[in-house]
């Protein structure tokens, strides 16, 4: 119980530093941002939105940086990001949460999926080291330098160009509405399953690595060279002895590296011009959006803690140490 | 002693202690001469040098001016004239190429020097002192390690007004250094309490002596493979970057031409002679860093490295690598 207070308390101070470092990094860059981007609209935003600006890059000369950051906080609460640039006068938070469940959908199901499969083939390979198996490796160590969106500009020249069964980019087909139907949960399907698999692709070959290496280390402890000698079935000791143990490191390692994937699956979504929230990120990168920016970097954030909290509990409830120790 | 002689010189397990002893003062040899004799290390190595040099030497034996136009030669697939073929616009993939590789060189190996030396100083220093420190130090690694990286550069570098190189290096290893702080701590922390540092201190050593004659040569490993892992994460999120186009798209780098690529539309004109050479590139360069760290993986983790060197013994043996075989057993039966 105490190391689940003790976690809990670090992501609140996490999920606290994260969002006073979205507040100020916009107010420590150097320069006048605000008049750079009122010469680019050119006239086309109102009076209100360069006042909001002012105020999201802390140049609002009648309040204090104190007052500031209260009301930052305040809005927060509320749900209030500001509001968009580019969809004006749309708040940032109805912008989100349209494109959060794509994201969610596709990135979870893929990082799971890629995670399974992985930790599943690394198992295997480490328990059949020094053989033919070993040959896998220089494949999987190849495929885990590539970055993820260069995988997905190949996955559509391959599938979508060359060969046309998958469509190219989207989320589904142009003449749908979103909704509950058949048909549409169909074309959603359909549209998902290229960048899945790129994101599968790319994220397995690390799995397999590190459990490889796991399941070498651990295979020579005693107690496994035990349940060999006491004539166990050579799956029971594969599985339930030797990958059971191997498998923590990989769960600890998940939380780490799930901000690493995070990033890599936002620039697949932007290859495949996928209505999830990297794509829209893109976006507003690209016509210097930055309450939208700012919004979706902390939504990011957020979800990426949350994601961290449950793989440490699970972790917590898989390996008894570390409750002792807490 | 001599009693023993007939009975041992007569038994045939002696001579495989023997060739033990032997294949043991081998192996002493072998570490000896380092990380070279890994096979993974050396292509790792031999492939990193390959683009290091280019990166040196790119700018002068590039064929054409990456940025010069040529209306009527746009869209060559490879040809004698262009090896790798020709943009849109015309422009010779191959020397913008040649061209990019500084940039992604420097930039990786600026963003690895820097966060490197910010993780050792906070992974050392706060596995050193003990206390309310280095709990303030630690929360502040994990949280740096938990907040996503990618998303927090793609803020930082859109929001300046023109991110060069360097900028997007500092910024990179700003955000880079947690992992190896972590790392660089443990391991401190199990060597503060070990006897050699004990003695140092019992002799009166300063604590700057201590910290860099003492706990530092047992963390070179470390050290070094934090270094390559931070300089694939570095080159990985600067081509990016590049790619999603919130840096300064006139520097030619990888992602810059993946960049233009996209962006005009390559893909579907099938245009694979734009967009394959520079992703081939890029998993080149990070496969050699990963094959490095390997080398050192199994340079420091003697279970990894005994296990490849002993598979090709095994296989000529036609010994299944199982639980029992595990090459490290026969290593300590011998000790």
């Amino acid at each position: 119980m105490k190391f689940l207070i003790r976690r809990v308390i670090f992501y609140v101070i996490t999920a606290w530093a994260a969002v006073t470092l979205n507040f100020f990094i916009p107010r420590l860059l150097p320069g006048d941002p605000v008049q750079s981007l009122i010469n680019k609209y050119q006239g086309r935003l109102s009076t209100d939105a360069i006042q909001s600006l002012y105020v999201l890059f802390g140049l609002d000369k009648d309040s204090s940086l104190w007052d500031d950051y209260v009301k930052y906080w305040a809005g927060l609460f509320r749900g209030d990001f500001g509001i968009s640039f580019t969809y004006f006068p749309t708040p940032v938070s109805e912008i989100i949460s349209q494109s959060l469940p794509w994201t969610l959908l596709l990135v979870g199901i893929s990082t799971i999926l890629g995670f399974v499969l992985g930790t599943l083939a690394g198992v295997g390979l480490g328990w059949r080291r020094g053989t033919w198996a070993d040959g896998l490796l220089p494949v999987a160590n190849f495929f885990s330098a590539i970055p993820y969106f260069w995988l997905g500009l190949i996955a559509i020249s391959l599938f979508a160009v060359i060969i046309p069964v998958f469509p190219a980019s989207g989320g589904y087909e142009g003449g749908l509405i979103p909704e509950f139907s058949g048909q549409f949960i169909g074309s959603a399907i359909y549209h998902g399953i290229l960048p899945a698999l790129t994101i599968v692709i790319s994220s397995i070959a690390g799995w397999i690595l590190s459990m490889r290496n796991m399941m070498v280390t651990v295979s020579s402890e005693d107690y496994v060279t035990v349940a060999q000698a006491k004539g166990l079935p050579e799956r029971t000791v594969m599985f339930g002895y030797a990958a059971r143990n191997a498998v923590l490191p990989s769960i600890s390692g998940f939380a780490l590296s799930l901000g690493f994937i995070v990033g890599g699956t936002l620039v697949t979504e932007m290859v495949f011009s996928y209505p999830g929230i990297g794509f829209t990120l893109f976006q507003a990168i690209s016509s210097k959006d930055y309450p939208l920016m700012q919004g979706i970097f902390l939504i990011i954030t957020l979800s990426v803690l949350v994601a961290n909290m449950a793989a440490d509990f699970a972790y917590a409830l898989l390996d008894p140490r570390t409750r002792q120790e807490g | 002693m001599s009693v023993q002689i007939d009975p041992v010189t007569a038994d045939p397990t002696s001579t495989a202690t023997l060739t033990a002893v032997a294949v043991r003062s081998k192996r002493g040899r072998r570490v000896q001469l380092g990380i070279l004799r890994n096979r993974k290390a050396l292509v790792g190595i031999i492939i990193l040098a390959v683009f290091v040099v280019l990166a040196i030497i790119g700018k002068w034996i590039a064929p054409y001016n990456p940025d010069t136009v040529n209306a009527t030669a746009g869209l060559q697939p490879p040809s004698p004239d262009h090896w790798l073929g020709t943009t849109a616009t015309g422009q010779d993939i191959l020397s913008q190429l040649l061209v990019g590789t500084q940039g992604v060189m420097l930039v990786g190996l600026t963003a690895g020097i820097v966060a490197t030396l910010i993780s050792v100083i906070v992974g050392v220093v706060s596995g050193f002192i003990g206390g309310i420190g280095d709990e303030i130090l630690s929360l502040i690694s994990n949280v740096f390690l938990v907040i996503p990286a990618l998303p927090l550069i793609i803020i930082i570098t859109g929001l300046l007004p023109s991110a060069g190189g360097l900028t997007v290096a500092f910024v990179i290893a700003i955000t880079g250094w947690a992992w190896g702080a972590r790392v660089m701590r443990a391991q401190t922390l199990s060597l503060r309490k070990r006897d050699f540092v004990e003695a140092a201190r019992a002799n009166g050593e300063p604590l700057w002596r201590i910290v860099f004659f003492e706990i530092m040569p047992n963390l070179t490993a470390i050290i070094a493979s934090g270094f390559i892992g931070t300089v694939i994460f570095a080159i990985l999120s600067e081509v990016t970057l590049a790619f999603i186009g919130v840096t300064s798209i006139s520097d030619w780098n990888w992602g810059t031409v993946l960049f233009w690529a996209q962006s005009s539309q390559a893909l579907v004109q099938g245009a694979w002679w734009w967009f394959v050479p520079a992703g081939l590139c890029i998993a080149a360069v990070g496969t050699s860093l990963t094959l490095i760290n390997f080398g050192i993986d199994e340079f420091v983790n003697p279970r990894l490295r005994s296990t490849a060197a002993n598979a090709g013994v095994l296989r000529r043996k036609k010994i299944r690598a199982r639980i029992g075989f595990t090459p490290v057993y026969r290593g300590k039966d011998n000790r």
